[in-house]
């Protein structure tokens, strides 16, 4: 039941980009049309929740105050966590270049079509935003920590996929010259969180 | 450094415009569509996103001479990683320091600190700039994107510290009788989807202020 929880608070409830902005860059740079909005989106995903469970173990057995106890006694009142930005950025930009070079080697087309996306993902917030949060927010197991970035995950790719067929169907509408493109873009966006707002308050 | 003073006076017009470019121009926010990501969440009150501003344009400014003087010996092909871990050094530093003096506005800050690692502007003016100039000319790049950066913060968190709570760094400043007479705070400033709002408005004016001048 906690998972489920965790789930739909992370895609609803906590979504990433309406409530806390992350991953924003990437998402008005290529919200313009379906298709690849759809690609980034699984891209994203599928980052977060290989990188995500990384990041969770290396916090708990390695850089938490107390977490090197498994090693000796002597360890057991050690604090790494101010190592913890840069151990997570390096988890996260290493593992998107290897999925990037494991891709292109094994996998042309889906190297074409997702390929581009993978560098950018690197430097994506939400993606360092969940680990973040994971961080933050001392989950229990493993198994809520990567209940928790497939959430976020969805969310994201909810939120984009969403926004970019807004995008598509705006091209036939008449907007004020100065605010055609990037002024109508956050409005929608800013009017699409307020929509998601009446998610809120929902527990399971 | 003293090469460059040789070439180009340290504040000839050329070094002015790089710095001033990005408060108007080319700001990274509203123009450039960079580091929205993380900093938007933090402009509830004033004091928060000055602090912010003043992080991410240290963080920008030191990155791009790091970067611009390593320039030539970083590998091409993992470059990222290695402006990453940069990056992320100096992140932690400021971090390190907010805890030390300012631990209420970095408990306000949490996560975002940790993402100004991933804030576009800064990988956007180490791959853009630092990688093909000068450290000195780097280092007022970063100055300048980071004083974009930092102002457009301010103006939002003005607006919505104003409107939403009805005070400027915390000291109330519309007065009593305002309330009496039925003024009331509005709470949706305070909601995060405003700000995408607020921003929406703020590249509209903008874009219709330059258009005009442009003519």
């Amino acid at each position: 039941m906690e998972y489920v929880n965790i789930f739909v608070k992370s895609v609803f409830v906590e979504n990433m980009v309406f409530a806390f902005f992350l991953g924003m860059c990437s998402f008005l740079a290529v919200s313009k049309n379906v298709k690849t909005a759809f690609g980034l989106g699984v891209a994203v995903t599928f980052v977060l929740v290989m990188t995500l469970p990384i990041n969770y173990l290396l916090e708990n057995f390695l850089l938490k105050k107390g977490a090197l106890g498994w090693l000796s006694d002597g360890f057991a009142d050690l604090d790494l966590s101010f190592l913890s930005f840069i151990i997570f950025i390096a988890v996260i930009a290493s593992f998107t270049q290897l999925v990037e070079m494991v891709v292109e080697k094994f996998s042309p087309a889906l190297y074409a079509s997702l390929g581009i996306f993978l560098p950018l993902i690197a430097v994506n917030c939400a993606i360092l935003g969940g680990s973040l949060f994971m961080q933050e927010r001392n989950y229990a197991d493993l198994g809520e920590a990567t209940v928790f970035a497939l959430g976020s995950g969805i969310g994201w790719l909810l939120a984009i996929v969403g926004i970019a067929a807004i995008h598509e169907k705006i091209k036939y509408s008449h907007v004020p010259k100065s605010l055609q493109g990037l002024g109508i873009t956050f409005i929608i966006a800013g009017l699409m969180g307020i929509a998601f707002m009446c998610f809120m308050g929902i527990k399971l | 450094m003293s090469n460059t003073v040789k070439k180009e006076p340290l504040f000839g017009p050329k070094m002015r415009k790089v710095l001033s470019g990005p408060l108007n121009r080319d700001n990274p926010v509203i123009v450039q569509v960079l580091g929205i990501c993380s900093a938007l969440a933090i402009t509830v009150k004033l004091e928060p996103a000055l602090v912010m501003g003043i992080s991410v344009t240290a963080v920008t400014a030191v990155g791009n001479v790091v970067i611009a003087a390593l320039r030539s010996t970083i590998p091409q092909r993992i470059r990222i990683i290695v402006q990453l871990v940069i990056v992320a050094m100096l992140v932690i530093l400021v971090d390190q320091i907010l805890k030390a003096f300012a631990y209420e506005v970095s408990k306000q800050l949490s996560v975002f600190v940790g993402l100004i690692i991933t804030n576009c502007i800064i990988m956007g003016r180490l791959e853009a700039f630092a990688m093909a100039n000068k450290p000195w000319a780097s280092f007022l790049d970063g100055l300048g994107n980071g004083f974009g950066y930092a102002w457009m913060l301010i103006v939002v968190a003005f607006f919505r510290e104003l409107l939403g709570s009805g005070t400027l760094f915390g000291h109330q400043v519309i007065p009593d009788a305002f309330y009496a007479a039925g003024y009331q705070n509005n709470g949706l400033m305070i909601l995060p989807p405003m700000v995408l709002i607020i921003i929406g408005l703020i590249i509209w004016i903008h874009r219709a202020a330059t258009r005009d001048s442009s003519k």
